[in-house]
């Protein structure tokens, strides 16, 4: 998996550089360039203005105290001290984020992981349940589908009624901080369908020999899955790992929609960027809102190269192909 | 692709009883997992009055009068801001398809100086969280006065930021044999014209996933729609949605289930049209 990333572009027949490569060849190597250019002529504008220039602003921002309103104000390091310091939602939002990652995506691996091992092999109907456990991936970031779980697990919702037909009371789940963020952890759980696909495309790379090989050698099914099947696979688990925690880190829409824009009760769905927009659009305080940005940039960057560091120890890259 | 003979891992080894369970298990667990919307459904079709009486999925009546309650519940009728976002969204789908096309064929098929360095930091943007950003990209629009437009939902996509579907492309086109490149260069086409008329068609596959994803992705959209379109005139479907929450402390159930539906619907089309473009889109980059 991590070697689709691998950059192969295909040698020039000689450097474009190279002097006295000879009248045409430099020349064409010229042309080339310049239409290389200008097909990439939108993509080099919106890296500038819509990436870059923003990133660099954002930094600016970060030291000034700012509302749209009025002129920026210098402030220093004021807001990032501010920030670890005073600011008990901050660190409120950190912990919540925090906990979600940890506990959401490795259970959604999870699930993705068994559900693939269940799939693959010459089941009937398998596109039929490939589908089926696909779609709330699709569907899982809309408003549509975090308002339905605010209903399911709303007091008198669903779930409730379910366990009503048992004589139990339940909680009132969303409105209860002790299990507004669980609601929101199984939802992340319910899109375990899109790691499952990429788990069941890892799987088919698998050749069959191997297992043809071991079965020989008398290892059973579960001997076949720790020495074959997971080493194998730990570069596509790693690869769904990055992936979900960059996208678990930045999750909002669900967080908005349960707790009708405010991050309760008592602040426990109150999600990092759910925090920042309050910060930069509702209160306008956006030097701090681009402070709590380069704050999530590092929090992320680290997070992956914490990743990358410790994938040296568990991530089997054998030289199958 | 599995041979008969091959023994895999099967999860399931102790019921030697074999696929029958297995099949139960499976339908079963699909049946847990679809409950809540299959149960929002029947919700959004029974009076307001059975929908907490019965759990179940099957209305014992069933009326249509949540979807005409629903449909005119806001400002508009609920069928504007389903414009609205068609709009948006087809904007965004062209944009993306032609803008990351062109930036894609240049990264596959062409050398230029520091490509190695250009490719690795549009793989870097993949990465980049979207929230760094929003704060000094909402003053910049709000500075240029296009607040509550459409410009800044689509002006991204023209300008190929979704670099997701930049590096899709290039790993698609790299698969595509250079041959029929050389053989319409010898013919004298320029570099314009083998990417229109050889590259472009051979790409409809990634073309499809495209903008497929970029449908669907547009579609849900909710946080660049709740910044920038602050007047219910311009709301589009899932800004529109949120409002019934404002409205109603939680009692028009049945009508905001009735949109839910319909905002869903789309989706739910384009997914079974293009089942087999996601599938393949997913498996190959990773993308959601």
């Amino acid at each position: 998996m991590a070697d689709t990333v691998a950059v192969k572009t295909r040698a020039p027949r000689k450097p474009a550089t190279q002097a006295g490569g000879g009248g045409p060849r430099s020349l064409r190597a010229r042309r080339e360039a310049r239409a290389a250019y200008l097909f990439l002529a939108p993509w080099f504008v919106g890296l500038l203005v819509i990436t870059v220039g923003p990133i660099i602003a954002s930094l600016y921002l970060s030291f000034t105290d700012y509302s749209l309103l009025k002129e920026a104000k210098w402030v220093g390091l004021d807001n990032y001290i501010k920030m670890f310091t005073e600011d008990e939602r901050f660190i409120a939002s950190l912990k919540v984020t925090t906990i979600y990652v940890v506990v959401s995506v490795p259970l959604q691996l999870a699930f993705a992981l068994g559900l693939a091992l269940v799939l693959d092999r010459g089941l009937r109907g398998l596109s039929f349940y490939r589908s089926i456990f696909y779609l709330p991936s699709l569907l899982g970031g809309s408003v549509a589908i975090a308002i339905l779980w605010r209903k399911v697990f709303g007091a008198d919702g669903l779930v409730n009624a379910v366990l009503s037909i048992f004589g139990i009371q339940g909680p009132g789940w969303v409105g209860d901080p002790d299990t507004a963020l669980g609601t929101l952890i199984l939802l992340h759980v319910w899109t375990f369908g899109a790691p499952m696909i990429i788990f069941l495309a890892g799987l088919r790379q698998i050749p069959s020999s191997y297992y043809e090989a071991a079965a020989v050698d008398g290892a059973g099914t579960l001997r076949q899955f720790r020495s074959i099947t997971l080493p194998l696979l730990t570069p596509i688990i790693f690869f769904n790992l990055v992936l979900e925690v960059i996208k678990s880190f930045q999750s909002f829409t669900q967080a908005f929609i349960v707790s009708n824009g405010k991050g309760g009760p008592a602040d426990s769905t109150l999600f990092y960027t759910l925090y920042l927009y309050l910060k930069g659009f509702k209160s306008y305080d956006m030097g701090y809102a681009a402070a709590m940005a380069w704050v999530l940039l590092v929090i992320i960057a680290a997070l992956t190269g914490v990743n990358f560091l410790a994938s040296k120890y568990w991530v089997f890259y054998g030289d199958t192909k | 692709m599995a041979t008969p003979s091959r023994p895999v891992p099967v999860l399931f080894r102790p019921f030697k009883g074999g696929p029958v369970v297995k099949h139960i298990l499976l339908i079963g667990f699909g049946l847990v997992m679809l409950y809540p919307l299959l149960w929002m459904i029947s919700s959004s079709l029974k009076p307001e009055e059975l929908i907490f009486r019965e759990p179940g999925l099957w209305p014992s009546q069933v009326t249509f009068d949540n979807y005409t309650a629903g449909w005119t519940a806001l400002k508009h009728p609920f069928g504007y801001y389903l414009w609205n976002s068609a709009v948006v969204t087809a904007l965004s789908v062209v944009a993306n398809l032609v803008a990351c096309s062109l930036a894609a064929y240049a990264f596959a098929r062409l050398n230029f100086p520091l490509k190695k360095l250009w490719f690795a930091i549009m793989l870097g943007t993949i990465m980049l969280p979207h929230h760094v950003v929003i704060v000094p990209q909402y003053i910049m629009f709000s500075k240029l006065d296009l607040i509550n437009t459409i410009w800044p939902l689509v002006m991204p996509k023209v300008l190929a930021t979704d670099a997701f579907f930049v590096f899709l492309m290039v790993q698609f086109i790299r698969t595509l044999p250079r041959e029929l490149d050389e053989a319409a260069e010898i013919d004298g086409a320029g570099y314009w014209r083998i990417f229109i008329r050889v590259v472009m068609p051979l790409c409809l596959p990634a073309l499809a996933t495209t903008a497929i994803f970029t449908f669907i992705w547009t579609w849900n959209d909710f946080l660049s729609q709740l910044l920038y379109l602050n007047n219910p005139d311009n709301f589009t479907v899932p800004v529109a949605l949120r409002t019934f929450l404002d409205a109603s402390s939680d009692s028009q159930w049945g009508p905001m289930f009735a949109m839910s539906i319909i905002a869903l619907g789309p989706i739910f089309g384009f997914f079974l049209a293009g089942q087999k473009y996601l599938i393949r889109g997913v498996a190959t980059t990773g993308l959601k």
